[in-house]
Order: C-alpha cells, then sequence, then structure tokens
C-alpha cells in the first residue's frame, strides 16, 4: 500500500475542518455560519455526484440541477397534501418515505432521460440534458396546486428516526455525513472495475467500444446512480430551506453545479468540495456587493480553465502526483 | 481448413468516393492473411467494417460462418474479434499497465463490478504484466501512457490485440511510423504471433509482408484485384502494374 499523497491529507485536513469549524462557531453564537456549512454540504453531495459523470465521465450534464429540484418536490408534495389533504397515498411527513422517493424519482427520471441524452455527443448532449430539465422546470410551474412560479413552502422538515432536522446542528450533522458517504461512493466507484471503463470511455471511446465494453450501458448506469445522489441532495435542500421553487432547476443552477466541480478540480475527491466552498465564499462576498455577481464568478472560472488546469485542487498538487 | 472470416460482397461510399467496391476476402484459421493497397485505398475502412465501426452500404460479413453485419462492435468484441490501430488509439490519460489491464477486464464479461478496487485485482495485473514484459515495456508499466513514444505506443496497442485473446486480429498498420530497429522488432513480434490466431494484416512494409504472410491481398480503389501466396502476389502483372511496379 502506498503512504497517502499530499491530497489525501489535504481531503482528511478539509473534511475535518469542516466538521468541527460549523459546529464551534454555531455554540459560540454565529449559527450564520453553521448554516452556509450545511447548504455547503448539500451543495457538495450534488457537485459531487455531478463529478462522477462530468469528471470522471466526461458527460458534460447541463442539467443536473433538475434532479436537486426534483429531490425537493419529492419531499415537498407529500408535506403539501399531508398538510392541505388531497392525493392521501402520497401524504406524508415522514422523511423514510420522502427521501427513497426523492432517490427512486431521480433515477427513473436519469433512466428515461439519460436513455435518449446518452445517444448524442458533444455540444448535443449538453443541450439535451438542460432541455430536460427546462422540460421538468416548466412541468412544475404549471402546476398551480404546488404554487407553480411561487413556489411551495415546507411546512414540516422530513421525520427521520434518531435525527431531528429542525435541530440546525442535527441537519448540518446529517448532511455532513451524507457527503462523506457519497464522497466515499464516488470514489469507490471511481476505482472499481466500473470506473475503469467509464474513465477510459472519457479517453478514448472507440477503444473501449472494440475492446468490447458496451459503453452506452455504463454511462447510464453512471448517470442513473449520479441522479439518484443528487435526487438525495434535493431532498435535504428541500428540508434546509424549507421554501422549494422551480428556480432551483433553472438552467444557470445547473451551471453553478458545473461551476463547482470544474474549479474545483474535476474526477478528483476534494475537488468539488473545494468548488462548493469557492462558490458559497464568492457567492457570499461578490452578491453583498452587486447582484451581477454571476459575471465576476464566470470570469474566475476562465481563470481557472486557463490557468490552473485541474481547478483548485490542481494548485494544491504536489509535483508528479497524477489525478486519480 | 475453413474460414474464420468471410467477406462477400462489401460495399460504402463516402459521397462520392468508394472506399470498399465489391470486395470478397477470406481469412482461414489459423492464417495470416495480408492486405496491402496504395494509401487511401480502402484499408482502414474495411477494418472500421469488420469491427462495426463503420456500417458498409451493402454486402455480408461472416465470422466463423455467422453473420455479424449489423451486430454492434462491443457485441464483435466478445466473439473474439481484436483490433489495433493504424493511429494509436489507446487511453493516454491512463498508466500503461491500466490500458492492457482493461483489455483483459474486457475479456471477464461484465465490468458491472463497483467494489473492489480495480489496482487490486492481482490477476488482472499480473497478467498485464506479463503482455507488456512480452512486448518489452515491462518497465515502463506506472507511467502515464501520454509520456510513452510513438514505437512505444504501437508496442501497446499489440499488447492489447494480445491481451484480448482474440481469435482473429485485425491489425491496421502496426509498423507505421517506426525505425528500422523497431520494425525488426515488430516483425519478431508478428512472427511469435502468427499461427497462435488467425490475422488480417495491413501493412505497407513490403519486406514485413513478404516475410510474414501466408496469403495476400492487393486492395486498389476499394477493390481486391488480387489475392495469392506471396510468390504468386510478386509474379501477378495486374499487381505489379497497378501497385508494386510504382515502388
Ligand atoms: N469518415 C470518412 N469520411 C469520408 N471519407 C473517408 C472517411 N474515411 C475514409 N474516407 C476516404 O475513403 C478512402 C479510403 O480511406 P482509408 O482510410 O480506408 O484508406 P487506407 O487504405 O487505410 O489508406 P492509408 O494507407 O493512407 O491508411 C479515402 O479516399 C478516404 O479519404
Ligand atoms: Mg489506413
Amino acid at each position: 500500500m502506498t503512504s497517502m499523497t499530499r491530497r489525501g491529507w489535504m481531503t482528511v485536513a478539509v473534511m475535518a475542518l469542516l466538521a468541527i469549524l460549523p459546529p464551534v462557531f454555531y455554540l459560540t453564537g454565529n449559527p450564520f455560519y453553521l448554516d452556509l456549512a450545511t447548504r455547503l454540504s448539500i451543495l457538495g453531495i450534488a457537485a459531487v455526484s455531478l463529478n462522477l459523470i462530468l469528471g470522471y465521465g466526461g458527460l458534460v450534464s447541463f442539467g443536473h440541477a433538475a434532479f436537486v429540484g426534483l429531490g425537493a418536490y419529492a419531499v415537498g408534495i407529500p408535506a403539501h397534501h399531508w398538510l392541505y389533504g388531497g392525493m392521501d397515498f402520497l401524504a406524508t411527513t415522514s422523511g423514510l418515505v420522502q427521501i427513497p422517493l426523492a432517490v427512486a424519482v431521480c433515477a427513473l427520471f436519469a433512466l428515461v432521460t439519460g436513455a435518449v441524452c446518452l445517444r448524442t455527443k458533444g455540444v448535443y448532449f449538453i443541450m439535451i440534458t438542460m432541455a430536460f430539465a427546462q422540460m421538468i422546470y416548466y412541468l412544475i410551474v404549471s402546476i398551480e396546486e404546488y404554487g407553480g412560479d411561487d413556489g411551495l413552502v415546507i411546512d414540516t422538515r422530513s421525520e427521520l428516526p434518531f435525527v431531528n432536522l429542525d435541530n440546525p446542528l442535527q441537519l448540518f450533522g446529517f448532511s455532513y455525513v451524507a457527503l462523506l458517504v457519497a464522497m466515499g461512493l464516488v470514489r469507490m466507484i471511481t476505482r472499481s472495475r466500473f470506473g475503469m471503463v467509464l474513465k477510459g470511455a472519457k479517453g478514448n471511446e472507440e477503444r473501449m467500444v472494440t475492446l468490447g465494453f458496451n459503453v452506452y450501458a455504463y454511462r447510464l448506469t453512471a448517470y442513473v446512480i449520479s441522479g439518484a445522489m443528487c435526487g438525495f441532495a434535493g431532498a435535504l435542500l428541500g428540508n434546509f430551506t424549507t421554501f422549494i421553487s422551480p428556480e432551483m432547476m433553472d438552467w444557470s443552477r445547473s451551471g453553478e453545479l458545473m461551476f463547482m466541480v470544474i474549479l474545483g478540480g474535476a474526477a478528483t475527491t476534494l475537488g468539488p468540495i473545494l468548488g462548493s466552498i469557492a462558490f458559497i465564499v464568492v457567492e457570499e462576498i461578490l452578491s453583498s456587493f452587486t447582484i451581477y455577481w454571476h459575471l465576476p464568478f464566470g470570469l474566475m472560472l476562465m481563470a481557472v480553465v486557463l490557468y490552473a488546469r485541474g481547478g483548485l485542487v490542481g494548485l494544491l498538487r504536489g509535483r508528479g502526483e497524477d489525478a486519480e | 481448413m475453413s474460414a474464420v472470416l468471410e467477406i462477400s460482397g462489401l460495399n460504402k461510399s463516402f459521397g462520392g468516393i468508394k472506399a470498399t467496391d465489391d470486395l470478397n476476402l477470406s481469412v482461414e484459421t489459423g492464417e495470416l492473411h495480408a492486405v496491402i493497397g496504395p494509401n487511401g485505398a480502402g484499408k482502414t475502412t474495411l477494418i472500421s467494417q469488420l469491427t462495426g465501426m463503420q456500417k458498409p452500404d451493402s454486402g455480408r460479413i461472416r465470422f466463423k460462418g455467422r453473420d455479424i453485419t449489423g451486430m454492434a462492435p462491443y457485441a464483435r468484441a466478445h466473439l473474439g474479434i481484436a483490433r489495433s490501430f493504424q493511429i494509436t488509439s489507446l487511453i493516454l490519460e491512463m498508466s500503461v499497465l491500466d490500458n492492457i489491464a482493461l483489455a483483459l477486464q474486457a475479456r471477464e464479461g461484465h465490468s458491472f463490478r463497483f467494489i473492489r478496487p480495480a489496482h487490486s485485482l492481482t490477476h488482472l495485473r499480473s497478467e498485464a504484466l506479463a503482455l507488456l514484459d512480452r512486448v518489452g515495456l515491462a518497465d515502463k508499466a506506472e507511467q502515464p501512457t501520454v509520456a510513452l513514444s510513438h514505437g512505444e505506443h504501437r508496442h501497446m496497442e499489440i499488447a492489447i490485440a494480445l491481451g484480448a485473446q482474440a481469435e482473429l486480429m485485425l491489425l491496421d498498420e502496426p509498423m507505421a511510423g517506426l525505425g528500422i530497429e523497431e520494425s525488426a522488432q515488430m516483425v519478431e513480434l508478428l512472427r511469435d504471433i502468427k499461427g497462435k490466431h488467425s490475422i488480417l494484416l495491413i501493412e505497407h512494409d513490403m519486406d514485413a509482408v513478404f516475410a510474414l504472410a501466408d496469403r495476400i491481398s492487393v486492395l486498389v480503389y476499394g477493390h481486391i484485384i488480387a489475392t495469392g501466396t506471396p510468390d504468386e502476389i510478386r509474379g501477378n502483372e495486374a499487381v505489379q502494374h497497378a501497385y508494386l511496379g510504382e515502388e
């Protein structure tokens, strides 16, 4: 076994700080930072899930926010019916129903849309993933019952055994652990034989097909795993904000997730986390100056892509350490 | 002897260009069948149709008696067809060893295996290393593929084709761009492989072709103008006129 790389230690350090600092801030009277860290953890899960297909698979999905939104509505809609009646079979505040529902709905959506999207390549893939996401966006907008454009307030958070999501510390803890699990899963998958096929197809599709790999089937599987994982993030985000709206699935939200992955360093374990941190920090700072904060953010992204190949993780990398 | 590969009436056009023109060809089991022809004759296009990356306009391809004309490319690999590329086609961002290990992994059936790290699978690792040793690259195993020379990439191509343990190997100009010494190594390697697999070899290096081939087919403008033993081809007037004479 090789000893841990510099980047391995970096990952441990960043994740340890993320575990320790926010609760300390909270307990010393700065709840704002705990909220930031909760949001960071949730966005981190979404970015980690996108990294599986975008970073390791080379599949530039521009519709990933649809999974966040679907996951959130899988919490919001049952909670809505529980309070206001109707659709009895769906009405519940139980997280043990809502969260699996979020994951299942997103897996199914990924399976159906992925089956179509993955028939296309390059720019077409980007466009069609975006088109499917916009479709869901307009679908939700059109449903009056769930608030349409105005969105939906989640009056009751998901009820789970052992954790109380109404408690900010516990909500953070739950999100943080979920993030660790998501990182671990993606790391495991990408190092497995399945992951080798996914990465190989990114590097050279024709070679992989000629070797006998049904690249389409492997990519579709990765797409479904990624979508399901992102749906879980969406369910958490709904519980965090307690207000959900179609705006969560807007194409610019998908763009932000892409920014996080690319800015942080695609196809690395730590990259999406660094990208999420950078995103949240930049958003907080820039949005306090100007509502047009997306422009400087975009310029920053371009600078990273152009000058620091490999993203923020690339800047930390020691010589001779390769991306895994 | 029976034919492992039978191609009949194959046609393929790109716009106005007929890249494959009523092409008939067979490869006998265990045979090394070379295809020679001038640049742009349609040699690579032929191989791409055999692996399924290009669809023929018409005609039939049979592998071990089975019609594979419309079969998906990955499925043909499972039947036992491997290819090396004229323009090196490797996964440059992966290590040399990983490139070879993937070829071995492809043989295992499916790779929907998510848990164990691929690098911990010693059976794949050691067999890949043995293959690299066979093509003289064992000491480069852990290097990123992109760091190797053109000649080393050509040898990797062969190692990958070997790793597939395919009955039929389609080798597209394995000597392209190699120096004299490297070419000699490659000829030795091919001589070593010969007889263990059925081989369709495309090659411009005439010395190599005449030294290695059991039979030679001459492809001109997408059409096979002659097939025969090296001696027959050497003596064939049409061939000399169309191709060899121009050398
Ligand atoms: N994808 C394509 N689209 C259009 N034309 C093509 C395509 N592939 C090949 N051709 C044309 O078909 C003809 C045969 O090409 P091919 O690459 O098969 O020749 P080749 O015999 O392999 O040549 P070389 O010795 O240079 O490798 C050429 O005229 C080429 O320009
Ligand atoms: Mg060619």
